[in-house]
């Protein structure tokens, strides 16, 4: 409403901006999946004394333009027996699942542009007031795009791995969101800017205060269901090679299966910048003015994300059976106490 | 307004579609569509906590459950009764039973809108906020609240009981 009150050009300038902003996390988004996986194959080789890419541009940088080009010429393939408009549909829903999640993700403390705006504008696409209940919103729908692909497929290792994802991602939902619930709780706030708001300074003058010093146990909770939410190894099995080919995308090709590749990079680059507004606090960091803390943002997405990748190619899969077993028997728990704890600890302390 | 009437045509023709449909599939990704719509319609109404709960607990989780069952069943399409050029009244059992509890539904519909009085604004504050949906939910309507959340304990029960293989009281039997 304050914007209201400007002039006309003000006014279409925030909305220029606005639109701007849009854009650039949108192509961002789409950079940050080729970057990873650059990234993922460059760190894969190391870990295992390989060179990676290295011949398509200056150390394998373009290789994953190669990829998408190599993958735009070939054909798309739909089988016979296939639910033609579903099969369609699924890459759709998964790739939109993953790029809508980002939308309530704010990733920078609000600035002008150097003057530029006469209303500080927030980073973030939309300033939704229950911001984290859309992420866990958009978390549920992207199951619809793997159990569509693993059905419409009609394939035995499509159904299972689709079966297998979506059993998955509801059992692992419950820890993830009981982990969100007990941040909620320390934040006071359902909006995604508020929690990291209440993360700026610091406690006796040099531990910064980022929720994950008060809820350790939540961030590993939330660290391991977004694993899981992701269906990155060690919790793989939507995909897992020995067992199901390639689980619910063995029958898709070319640009389909690159949607499906697309939403696991930017689920994942969504997943850890949740993570860093939950639990590091944001942009808050020392050293650097406000209206730089985006690039403390970057650092932190990024950390978590290498250590996505570290992870992936240092842990074996585990057996589907004990996937099941963890998430129920041990996580869930886990998570259930630590949210009555930490509500004991609000009620009791005003932590 | 414009956006009030997109929301509530996607919801009134997708619900519709719903029961058109002949591929069960089909039948839940509609259902979702339409409470997708609804979830748009509470947004317009500013009430966006209930809008996101509506897609987390309904489109999220329980179409998910139905979704499941519709693939594992693998039912491709419906069987088409043999009684189906029978009046729905003569029908057999379920049928009937399910044709009189939709005239009900139908009679409650028209007699709810003939009333065309306004029921006034939801009482306990806004419903926007999520601090008051929660003090009013334990406060004013903290009984009808537990006893939903006994009912669906019981419905729990009781799917666990009928999904059981072999139930220890037929075992007794020879």
């Amino acid at each position: 409403m304050a914007v209201r009150a400007r002039g006309r050009g003000a006014l279409t300038r925030f909305f220029a901006a606005q639109i701007v902003l849009t854009l650039f996390v949108f192509v961002m988004l789409l950079n940050s999946a080729a970057i990873m996986v650059w990234v993922e194959r460059k760190v894969a080789a190391l870990l295992q004394q390989r060179l990676g890419p290295y011949l398509v541009g200056p150390k394998g940088l373009l290789q994953p333009l190669a990829d998408v080009v190599k993958l735009m010429f070939k054909e798309e393939l739909r089988p016979k027996a296939a639910d033609a408009f579903l099969f369609g549909l699924a890459p759709i829903i998964s790739a939109t699942c993953a790029f809508a999640a980002f939308a309530v993700v704010p990733f920078g403390a609000s600035t002008t542009f150097f003057g530029l705006l006469d209303e500080p504008l927030r980073l973030q696409v939309a300033d939704v007031n229950v911001a984290v209940l859309v992420i866990f919103a958009v978390a549920s729908m992207s199951v619809y795009g793997i159990v569509l692909a693993g059905w419409s497929s009609n394939s035995k290792y499509s159904l299972l791995g689709g079966l297998r994802a979506s059993a998955q991602m509801i059992s692992y939902e419950l820890s993830y969101g009981l982990a969100l619930a007990s941040v909620l709780l320390l934040g006071n706030s359902l909006s995604l800017t508020d929690i990291v708001g209440r993360q700026a300074g610091t406690w006796l003058g040099f531990i910064p205060r980022w929720l994950v010093f008060v809820q350790p146990i939540g961030f590993l909770i939330f660290m391991t269901a977004g694993v899981a939410e992701t269906n990155r190894a060690p919790f793989d099995f939507p995909e897992a090679e020995q067992e199901l080919v390639a689980g619910y995308h063995t029958e898709y090709s070319s640009m389909s299966f690159a949607m499906f590749f697309l939403a696991e990079y930017i689920n994942m680059v969504t997943v850890s910048a949740v993570a860093t507004d939950l639990f590091l606090g944001g942009w808050h960091g020392p050293f650097l003015p406000e209206s730089f803390g985006w690039i403390w943002f970057l650092l932190k997405v990024s950390a978590i994300l290498f250590f996505y990748v570290w992870m992936r190619w240092t842990l074996p899969r585990y057996r589907y059976d004990q996937l099941m077993q963890f998430g129920w028997k041990i996580l869930l728990p886990l998570a259930t106490v630590n949210l009555l704890v930490t509500a004991a600890g609000v009620l009791y302390f005003g932590l | 307004m414009t956006l009030f009437y997109v929301f509530a045509a996607i919801a009134v023709v997708a619900s519709l579609l719903v029961i058109a449909q002949r591929n069960p599939i089909y039948s839940v990704l509609l259902l979702i569509a339409s409470f997708g719509a609804l979830s748009g319609l509470y947004v317009l109404l500013s009430a966006p906590f209930v809008a996101v709960i509506q897609i987390v607990v309904y489109a999220g989780a329980i179409m998910v459950l139905f979704l499941f069952v519709v693939m594992l069943l693998n039912a491709p399409h419906e069987e088409t009764e043999a009684d189906e050029r029978r009046h729905v009244l003569l029908r057999s059992g379920a049928l009937r039973f399910g044709a009189v509890l939709a005239f009900a539904l139908a009679a409650e519909l028209v007699w709810a809108l003939s009333q065309g009085r306004d029921t006034g604004a939801f009482p306990g504050a806004s419903v926007a906020s999520v601090a008051a949906i929660g003090r009013t939910l334990f406060t004013d309507y903290a009984f009808p609240f537990e006893v939903t959340s006994i009912l669906i304990l019981v419905a729990l029960v009781g799917a666990v009981v009928l999904a059981q293989r072999d139930h220890p009281l037929d075992r007794e039997r020879p």
